[in-house]
């Protein structure tokens, strides 16, 4: 059973709102979760309709049956002074490297060093213990970079366990390497039914597979109802204009006649039902490639009026009546 | 109707213009920045221009329409351009440890370059962790703009927030290389030499002990090792740095932000124009991609579905049930070829949830009712009508953020593309871009607002 599910995905499918549900939805029935944002992008406030997060772990939400979800946005600078501290008892002395530089030089000339904090920070939270020796969050769900370079987001460990063949960094990144690789872990990939996501999913999963990560579901969002196929547009293109024309005309849209406002519908109708149509044919294909995945595959529709607070509960219900248990 | 009407971006003067020697395209993922990027380059060789698109990562498919999927860091030339104006169209894929590794050849003397080369830290850091990817885009369009082969030269960015971290460059390369931290670093690799042993106080012991404690002996070993090879290196980085921040910021600069029209990626696109202004970047205007038009604006959403109701309702009573079961049936594509009569049932795959369709065809034989022509065209009139309601919801949830984004940001110049239904695979897909690009959208009165 994975405790950690990190959501990837090409830009612009919607991961950090997929992230944000399944956090919900995986608090249902009084579970404790973590929402972990990399990005510095601020999106889980946004959805959450609250203010900007600090660099700390807060309850954010309430969800069905009295669970929890907590949010933490994490930054790269105060994480490397946590980490500091939180291996080396480096209080004075991480403030002294901050004055040095040495922290800009970290988090952004040598850029690797970020991802080892962000992935770090996540894994703690993941193996962290109560009083009671229990599991602090029964789930943590990380909104993570996209497709693009999610493999390598993932291994950095690997790479800097490598650089640092001994000592206390070799030994945090093995750490956090075996909870990334173990069956704790779970990459999710949205997507939207259209070929560069796909193919970028498809892409995405072949990599994860060849460096050994845990592959989850692919989640397959903004799905939009299919109301007309090709062959009922050219029907009504051939042969029924006429028709079509009086029906919209007897349900109150005006004359039927040549030039009457439901006469004038029927083209830039017939026109809209085409590219619908061309779509529903696209997205048919689009969902025969992802079904080839062999993953477990799950789907959000489309809300049309966008994400709100309420749209993002709905989501959750809706993925979690589609999650296993 | 917008309050605020932002003015039309015009791309053809933009591109036309032979002051525009660099254009910038930046924006969030996913909103087809980089299809932008070659749909203008097209455009732009078309126009006469000799340009050349640098692209980051961009879509196998997309590369292959320019004819590149060769992954390699030199511009290669893009075929099947036409217009006749003796424009060409170029195109390279950043290849980013080849331009690491390029920079480092072109300002090391050969012995100190290998060294570099093959130290593990060196070869982790170029092969492309997140930032570096920023640096070394900017890295080559220095180089692009020195060669001045091209009188344009189009850039996409990196996908993400980070995309204008290389700004910062070179405060930041400045504050480090002008902080002790290298020094530190530097100090025990330089114990013996004149300049390491001024630094080598208690202090400074101190915290190379800290340092040390925190990356382990060996690694400490391998950075000090990297650091004082990249020491005469790091003084040239910045001002390559340096000099391409100036040049984006002259006047042949024109950044573009590219969004589409969702709210979050209207917000980073606000988000990049204030970032722009900060820094005193010339931002030319704002691209919307995929914005949906109708050519029956005068039909609402609300009256297109009171509308299809009627029309559900005169030709069958309802009967929920049965809509679903004919709704599975329906789905199925063995029934489509059916009969002449079944087309347009077969058609209706799957009622909009909470709107359930009534469709009882065993109620109403259609080789019997003499009604059967006219309900047929009645449920197809109702799934237009649908259709149409869905397309007119999206089209207010467009205009409501992007009218939200031109209240913030009146004066920022903008140019929307119609949505296509497909994706781009070839030059023509890149033109029709280019075209919707330069061309308004006819018939919606949105640009004009």
């Amino acid at each position: 059973m994975s405790r950690l599910h990190v959501i990837s995905g090409k830009g612009g499918t919607g991961k950090t709102t997929v992230a944000a549900a399944l956090a919900l939805a995986l608090a249902a029935d009084g579970r404790q979760t973590l929402l972990v944002e990399v990005e510095g992008r601020q999106g889980i406030a946004q959805l959450f309709e609250t203010g900007p997060l600090p660099y700390e772990e807060r309850k954010i939400a309430t969800a069905p049956g009295g669970g929890e979800v907590h949010a933490l946005a994490i930054d790269p600078e105060f994480a490397l002074l946590d980490y500091l501290h939180m291996f080396y008892k480096l209080g004075s002395a991480g403030r002294a490297l901050k004055k040095l530089g040495a922290i800009d030089f970290a988090t952004t000339i040598a850029p690797g060093l970020r991802d080892v904090l962000l992935t770090g920070k996540a894994c703690e939270a993941v193996r962290r213990k109560g009083k009671d020796g229990r599991f602090v969050y029964d789930s943590v769900v990380m909104d993570a970079p996209p497709t693009g370079r999610i493999t390598r987001f993932l291994n950095v460990n690997h790479e800097v366990a490598g650089l640092a063949r001994t000592g206390p960094i070799h030994n945090q990144a093995q750490a956090v390497m075996r909870v990334l690789k173990s069956p704790q872990t779970a990459v999710h990939m949205v997507t939207l039914l259209e070929e560069m996501p796909v193919q970028e999913t498809a892409d995405g999963i072949a990599e994860l597979r060849a460096d050994g990560l845990p592959t989850g579901g692919v989640i397959i969002n903004m799905v939009r109802p299919a109301i007309l196929d090709h062959e009922a547009v050219e029907v009504a293109a051939n042969g029924q204009r006429t028709a079509v024309a009086k029906a919209l005309s007897l349900a109150g849209l005006g004359g039927a006649r040549r030039g009457g406002m439901a006469e004038r519908l029927v083209d830039p109708l017939l026109e809209q039902a085409r590219e619908h149509a061309e779509r529903v044919a696209l997205e048919r294909a689009q969902r025969a490639e992802l079904t080839g995945l062999g993953l477990p595959l799950h789907e959000l529709e489309l809300l049309t009026d966008g994400i709100d607070l309420a749209g993002l509960y709905r989501l959750a219900a809706d993925l979690r009546k589609q999650w296993p248990a | 109707m917008s309050m605020d009407v932002a003015p039309r971006l015009d791309i053809d003067v933009l591109l036309d213009d032979p002051q525009t020697r660099i254009v910038v395209c930046c924006g969030s993922g996913g909103v087809g920045k980089t299809t932008t990027a070659a749909a203008l380059g097209v455009r732009a060789a078309e126009r006469g221009r000799k340009a050349v698109v640098l692209t980051i990562d961009p879509a196998r498919r997309l590369a292959q329409s320019m004819g590149i999927d060769a992954l390699d860091n030199i511009p290669r030339r893009v075929e099947g351009i036409g217009g006749g104006n003796g424009g060409e169209l170029h195109a390279m894929m950043l290849d980013m440890k080849r331009t690491f590794d390029e920079f480092v050849e072109a300002h090391a003397d050969p012995e100190r370059g290998r060294a570099i080369l093959a130290n593990p830290f060196y070869q982790s850091l170029s092969a492309g962790f997140a930032g570096t990817q920023e640096y070394m885009a900017m890295e080559k369009l220095g180089q692009l703009r020195a060669r001045d082969e091209w009188d344009l030269i189009i850039v996409d960015t990196p996908p993400s927030r980070s995309a204008l971290d290389f700004l910062d460059a070179p405060k930041r390369l400045g504050s480090f290389l002008d902080g002790k931290f290298i020094k530190v670093l530097m100090a025990p690799a330089k114990v013996g030499g004149k300049a390491g042993m001024k630094f080598l106080n208690v202090g400074v012991s101190m915290m190379t002990g800290t340092v040390s404690k925190v990356l382990g002996g060996q690694l400490m070993r391998d950075v000090q090792t990297f650091a004082a090879a990249m020491d005469t290196m790091f003084g040239g980085f910045r001002t390559r740095a340096e000099a391409t921040y100036r040049l984006l910021q002259a006047p042949g600069t024109a950044f573009l932000v590219v969004a589409a029209p969702e709210r979050d990626a209207l917000r980073e696109a606000a988000y990049f124009v204030e970032r722009l202004a900060a820094d005193q970047m010339p931002l030319a205007g704002l691209v919307l991609n995929r914005v949906h038009g109708s050519g029956a604006e005068q039909l609402s959403a609300e009256r297109a579905l009171a509308a299809a109701e009627i029309l559900t309702l005169a030709v069958d009573p309802l009967d929920p049930d049965d809509a679903l079961a004919n709704a599975a049936e329906g789905s199925d594509p063995a029934k489509n070829g059916a009969g002449a009569e079944n087309l347009a049932d077969g058609g209706f795959v799957d009622p909009p949830s909470g709107n359930a369709q009534a469709r009882n065809s065993s109620a109403v034989d259609p080789d019997v009712s003499p009604t059967s022509a006219d309900s047929s065209a009645e449920r197809l009139a109702a799934g237009l009508l649908r259709l149409h309601a869905e397309r007119m919801q999206v089209l207010g949830r467009e205009q409501r953020t992007h009218d939200r984004f031109t209240a913030l940001h009146p004066e920022v110049p903008v140019a929307q593309v119609a949505a296509l239904p497909g994706d781009v695979h070839d030059l023509a897909g890149l033109r029709a871009i280019g075209e919707r690009l330069a061309v308004p959208p006819e018939r919606t009165s949105r640009a004009a607002g």
